[in-house]
């Protein structure tokens, strides 16, 4: 999967994130994920990531093995 | 509920800390799940492990259980405290010791 394509659906999913994608092993399959958002604020981290993880569908654990994903809102 | 379902209600409940994880805590099969470990280790806190590898209905239902669609998940007192990621984040900032300190959790024998 490509880097573009995961940030492209996190935002389709949560507009107002700011999207931030490494790709740690440079093979396509191993991605960090700093996903910003001012709508985070005040919901709990499993929340967020929930929120993360709901736009990126079934693609977690599958077409997406590993992500390692942080979340937090502006400053 | 599912059979999985009371299986994993069962294990959560009956268990102050849980991680369900791939692999086993001497030998995880993942690095998420191998990180998960470093971090109980680091705490030195008291906790079980269900190898998700080794029951495919588990793993399934796992996901399900807390809508949470990836492995490792860790439990504290029966409630759902993240995968990880969090464990990470929460590890870093304190928050993890703080957690097992309010739920008066054991530290290992």
């Amino acid at each position: 999967m490509q880097a573009a394509e995961i940030e492209a659906l996190i935002v389709a999913g949560i507009p107002d994130a700011r999207v931030e994608i490494t790709d740690l092993a440079g093979d396509g399959d191993h991605y960090a994920a700093r996903v910003v958002a001012e709508s985070f604020r005040g919901q709990p981290r499993v929340r967020q990531h929930q929120r993360v993880y709901a736009a990126l569908g079934d693609r977690m654990g599958g077409a997406l093995h590993a992500l390692q994903l942080s979340t937090g809102t502006p400053d | 509920m599912t059979d999985a379902t009371t299986r994993i209600d069962e294990i959560v409940r009956s268990n102050d800390v849980v991680l369900f994880m791939k692999g086993t805590a001497l030998f995880p099969q993942c690095g998420f799940s191998s990180r998960a470990i470093a971090i109980l280790d680091h705490l030195g806190v008291g906790y079980e492990t269900v190898d998700v590898l080794q029951d495919g209905e588990i793993r399934q239902g796992i996901k399900a259980y807390s809508d949470w669609p990836t492995i490792p998940q860790l439990y504290v007192k029966g409630e759902f405290v993240g995968g990880s990621d969090i464990m990470m984040e929460m590890y870093e900032a304190g928050e993890l010791q703080q957690l097992l300190d309010d739920k008066q959790v054991a530290k290992a024998g």
